[in-house]
């Protein structure tokens, strides 16, 4: 297997085998949240997608160091921390150099310090132990996974809040009823293997 | 101080899952068993308990514009104790559940719990408060265990009950192993969250019949 081969597996698992929402519930927070509407739930998908991206560069740099160090045990301390500071520098870049994104964006940046997806992707490839470039694939094509999740369930959601149905499956049960749904129509991708 | 009436809100009016929808990731994720769901349920109440005295402590030192970073901070460092912990004494546990121990650093109940409770009351209350919403986060992960393994599996309590094996209701090759997979606890999670709705709202109607008489 090549290493172009095994790029594109990870690519291809990272959106549809193993999705980050659907299949190994990272960030179902956000997915219920911020999915009432098709416009907002792309845009927390953008700025999910981009910070797991730069998340995923940075951890695997503050990774080597800490195998260096022989402390290991702290990654989660140090990831988080990570994180952070990750959202907050990149809030304040938007703020002054793309303010139109900012504004786009803006209210979803700092919900996405508390996004599992972003910590879980970055726990994940430590633990792969994936190189650089690996890392990166991961988890830009987590976040895309997130937003493709996100996108169908606001556009499915859209619809299921406008049906007549019993008072008590109003809102969250019903929604998390058709999430349901989708994750079983994802399911089928489930044995997808490329090579 | 009324340990009652937070207890109450912790298992039912104000239930951390079931009626204010925090933490469903580790929700969905863990209850395929009785085993993994009442290890997670402890471990996380044992964490909010810790970083809810540990940051009321704190709650005058800590400078409020820096106060999300230290709360995060306290509650990651109590993260790892557990993690290490699980891994040193219970590695079956810490096997199944996997990525989601390191994950409750970002489980919104407890940096909920530290915003909402422990920044503004006494240690004592935190504590106090950090035991009742846990232990309503534990009821409602046991509960969804237990729908799902039965229905999925066919047994009650394996890994935990009668010597590990659990036991078994269903006979096998009959249970729907669609409800142990993500599809499952969705569902699971939907329709015990519509009987939630339905037991609160009747209760508040009978409260308002009996007081209008």
């Amino acid at each position: 297997m090549t290493y172009g081969q095994v790029l594109l597996g990870i690519l291809i698992s990272a959106v549809l085998s193993e999705n980050f929402i659907l299949v190994k519930f990272y960030g179902i927070c956000p997915f219920m949240g911020v999915s009432k509407k098709i416009d907002t739930a792309l845009g927390m998908g953008m700025a999910v997608t981009f910070v797991m991206a730069l998340a995923s560069a940075a951890c695997y740099a503050v990774n080597l160091l800490l195998i260096r160090l022989e402390l290991q045990y702290m990654q989660t301390v140090a990831f988080i921390l990570v994180i952070a500071s990750i959202v907050q520098v990149v809030e304040m870049f938007l703020k002054k150099m793309v303010p139109a994104l900012y504004k786009a964006l803006g209210i979803f940046l700092p919900l996405i310090t508390t996004n599992c997806a972003v910590l879980g992707v970055a726990l994940v490839n430590a633990q792969q132990e994936y190189d650089f470039l690996q890392s990166v694939i991961n988890g830009a094509c987590g976040g895309l996974g997130f937003t493709l999740a996100i996108v169908l369930f606001a556009s499915v959601r859209e619809r299921v809040d406008k049906a007549d149905c019993p008072q008590c499956f109003r809102g969250y049960p019903l929604a998390l009823i058709a999430a349901g749904l989708i994750a079983l129509a994802f399911m089928g991708f489930s044995g997808l293997k490329i090579f | 101080m009324d340990f009652k009436k937070q207890l109450k809100e912790g298992l039912l009016t104000k239930n951390p899952v079931l009626v204010q929808l925090l933490g469903m990731c580790s929700v969905l994720a863990t209850t395929t068993s009785l085993f993994n769901g009442v290890g997670m349920g402890l471990s996380v109440t044992a964490i909010l308990i810790c970083s809810n005295v540990l940051i009321s402590a704190l709650r005058k030192v800590i400078p409020s514009q820096i106060r999300i970073a230290a709360y995060i901070v306290i509650i990651a460092g109590f993260v790892t104790v557990v993690d290490l912990l699980l891994q040193a004494y219970i590695p079956t546990l810490s096997e199944s559940l996997g990525m989601f121990i390191p994950l409750i650093v970002v489980n919104c109940i407890i940096l909920g719990r530290a915003e909402a409770f422990a920044s503004k009351n006494t240690v004592v209350a935190s504590a106090v408060d950090g035991l009742c919403q846990g232990i309503g986060y534990t009821v409602a992960l046991v509960i969804m265990c237990v729908i799902r393994e039965l229905l999925g599996a066919g047994t009650l309590g394996s890994g935990l009950l009668n010597g590990g094996e659990g036991y078994r209701i269903i006979a096998e090759g009959y249970p729907a192993s669609q409800m142990v997979q993500p599809v499952g606890g969705f569902l699971t999670l939907g329709f015990v969250i519509a009987f939630f709705q339905w037991f609160n709202r009747r209760r508040n109607h009978q409260k308002k019949e009996a007081g209008g008489k």
